[in-house]
């Protein structure tokens, strides 16, 4: 490290040149985090032991927005049970159906480029016109889904008329979207080197084996990252809630069957104006996802396959 | 084992075990042309109820193929959702969103990856870290943060949060520039370039294929944009087309041909450009994947 000191000096400078371009360049994040949610969540945590309600007041009022919540809100459980059965029952299905797909789609099949293409297609639409569609197609008497279970003889549910179908019918619909995922499980298929297979099956292992124990294996990480992204936007449904209400004016309806946690934490928010509390929603829904994204990664550890051995 | 008692034992074997494979190949493509049929079915019903008259459409059983095909069904869709202004104010917001977001993205990214400065790490695991915040928790302050700036009822909270960044766009673009060679870099300082010059002149020609992608996520995440409109817009004549539709949605309650008509506009231009830029939607996707193993 002897180098003569006018040289150290310029390299230091020119270290230090470079560091400030780095600065520069990341700045413009560095102020949206600063601002746009650094800030913000302070900011809610604080208004959560308030009586926050934008205009007038906001008063310390310690944890009575968490003891209203906890015990004298029962929508407040409603919605997160409604929360809760749509995760339980979406993340699983979701992740077998698109893994499913996955693996029938990287077989060497003709046409293979349509079937990815026809499956893709509905995962990239969303929104209120995808929500209207489904609502028609889940009309318990006109509607093609009931129509085609006639078909088998079976008698389709009133879905979308039904409280206890509502979030089924939603599930439905997730489904029919599947092939978002299947595409990046896809991709990652077709990342596994050949030569693994090639050799198991000299091995004599036939396609069961191959599957659980070299294609399970190696799309583990991608598998690991879907599972935890499916489960923090789990967690966040809102607008089917909104949009499917059987009464438009009523959001979540039938008998809050839709009712879904950020649907109540909006609705206290802005349309009864209770901030404070609303606040208090989201910190709770924070606390949520982060213990389950922990739990998940520390799980992790036992059945994630990292190729090359290092943890990342 | 040899490979000659391999080659040996095997012909047989070998024999049945392609007959075999050939069977599975034609049970998964029944499978999967019974499964297109499910998938695509929903767009068929959808395109022949919105040329239906409100007649047939209450028929049971219902017709595939409608009887009569009322085209004007589009007409009073288009006429009386307002769609010719919403769809002007989503192509707005859109293309805002889309020039700030590539903008702003692909600016960040080069900083990430090919930039060396102390707290670099440590910043972008925050940044990572912060993909894990769910919206919610942040929309309601920011909704306080807007309206304390006499923001709501503009399009401003809608626009100007594009220019600073978003974390997964960034990452995506930072894991594209991780792959450009460090020498042309080397190369270009070498010829007097500084990095803004870089990044404009060499980085994003280079990336074109990863800011297409960001591009196209963009567009589609300002098309179908309902919470924030509903938030931030009041006055009418400023809602987008979600916002539009859901208003036509209540004031034409079961009149599904008109209601599928203009849900089927809505949709039209996000089904044309996966079409048209299908590629990049799954360059998008082995960027993730392949990042993400």
């Amino acid at each position: 490290m002897a180098v003569s000191t006018s040289k150290n000096r310029k390299s230091l400078s020119l270290e230090r040149k470079e560091s400030i371009w780095g600065y520069v360049f990341v700045s413009p994040w560095i102020i949206g985090f600063l601002v746009f949610t650094l800030g913000p969540l302070l900011f809610s945590l604080y208004a959560s032991f308030t009586n926050y309600d934008i205009t007038s007041r906001m008063d310390w009022v310690g944890l009575q927005n968490y003891d209203t919540m906890f015990n004298h809100d029962a929508l407040f459980w409603k919605s997160l049970q409604n929360t809760l059965f749509y995760v339980a029952l979406n993340v699983p299905l979701t992740t077998i159906g698109s893994l499913l797909l996955a693996v029938a789609l990287n077989q060497k099949i003709p046409g293979m480029r349509y079937f990815r293409t026809i499956f893709y297609l509905p995962s990239v639409l969303s929104g209120v016109a995808v929500f209207i569609l489904w609502m028609m197609l889940l009309n318990p008497t006109s509607g093609l889904v009931n129509v085609a279970l006639s078909w088998f003889g079976i008698e389709g549910p009133a879905w979308m008329v039904d409280p206890a179908w509502t979030k089924p019918a939603v599930i439905l619909m997730k489904l029919w979207a599947v092939g978002g995922g299947m595409l990046l499980y896809l991709a990652s298929l077709q990342g596994v080197p050949e030569q693994l297979y090639e050799a198991a099956e000299i091995d004599g292992a036939g396609a069961l084996r191959k599957f659980w124990h070299i294609t399970v294996p190696m799309i583990t990480p991608v598998l690991f990252f879907e599972l935890i992204t499916h489960f923090i936007s789990g967690f966040q449904i809102f607008q089917e809630g909104y949009v499917m209400a059987q009464d438009q004016n009523s959001p979540g309806s039938p008998m809050n069957s839709l009712l879904f946690y950020n649907l109540h934490m909006f609705l206290k928010a802005f349309r009864v104006y209770e901030m404070g509390y609303a606040s208090a929603m989201a910190w709770f829904l924070f606390a949520i996802v982060m213990v389950l994204t922990a739990i998940n990664m520390a799980l992790s550890k036992f059945w994630v396959h990292y190729e090359g051995g290092d943890n990342r | 084992m040899s490979a000659g008692t391999i080659a040996g034992a095997g012909t047989s074997h070998f024999q049945s075990r392609k007959t075999k494979q050939l069977i599975v190949k034609i049970v998964l493509t029944i499978v999967l042309i019974g499964l297109s049929v499910i998938i695509l079915a929903p767009f068929w019903w959808m395109i022949a109820t919105s040329l239906k008259s409100l007649k047939e459409i209450m028929q049971y059983p219902p017709t595939w193929i409608p009887s009569e095909w009322h085209w004007e069904n589009y007409a009073y869709a288009w006429q009386k959702g307002h769609f010719a202004r919403y769809t002007l104010n989503t192509l707005f917001l859109a293309g805002v969103g889309v020039c700030s977001h590539v903008l702003s993205n692909s600016f960040i990214a080069y900083g990430f990856a090919k930039i060396k400065f102390p707290g670099r790490g440590l910043l972008f695991s925050v940044m990572l870290s912060t993909m894990m915040i769910p919206s919610f928790c942040t929309l309601i302050p920011q909704y306080i943060l807007f309206s304390k700036l006499g923001w709501v009822g503009t399009y401003l909270p809608l626009t100007v949060p594009g220019f600073f960044g978003s974390a997964f766009q960034i990452f995506l673009l930072r894991q594209f520039y991780m792959g450009i060679p460090n020498d042309l870099i080397e190369a270009a300082k070498i010829d007097g370039a500084n990095h803004f010059y870089i990044w404009s002149r060499l980085m994003i020609p280079l990336a074109r294929p990863a800011i297409i992608v960001v591009a196209i996520m963009t567009f589609q995440g300002a098309w179908n944009d309902f919470l924030g409109p509903l938030l931030y817009v009041s006055d009418e004549s400023m809602f987008n087309l979600q916002l539009g539709l859901q208003t036509f949605k209540g004031t034409e309650a079961v009149q599904w041909h008109y209601l599928m008509a203009g849900s089927l506009m809505v949709l039209a231009p996000v089904i044309a450009l996966f079409f048209f830029f299908q590629r990049y939607f799954i360059e998008g996707m082995n960027i993730s994947a392949g990042t993400k193993g």
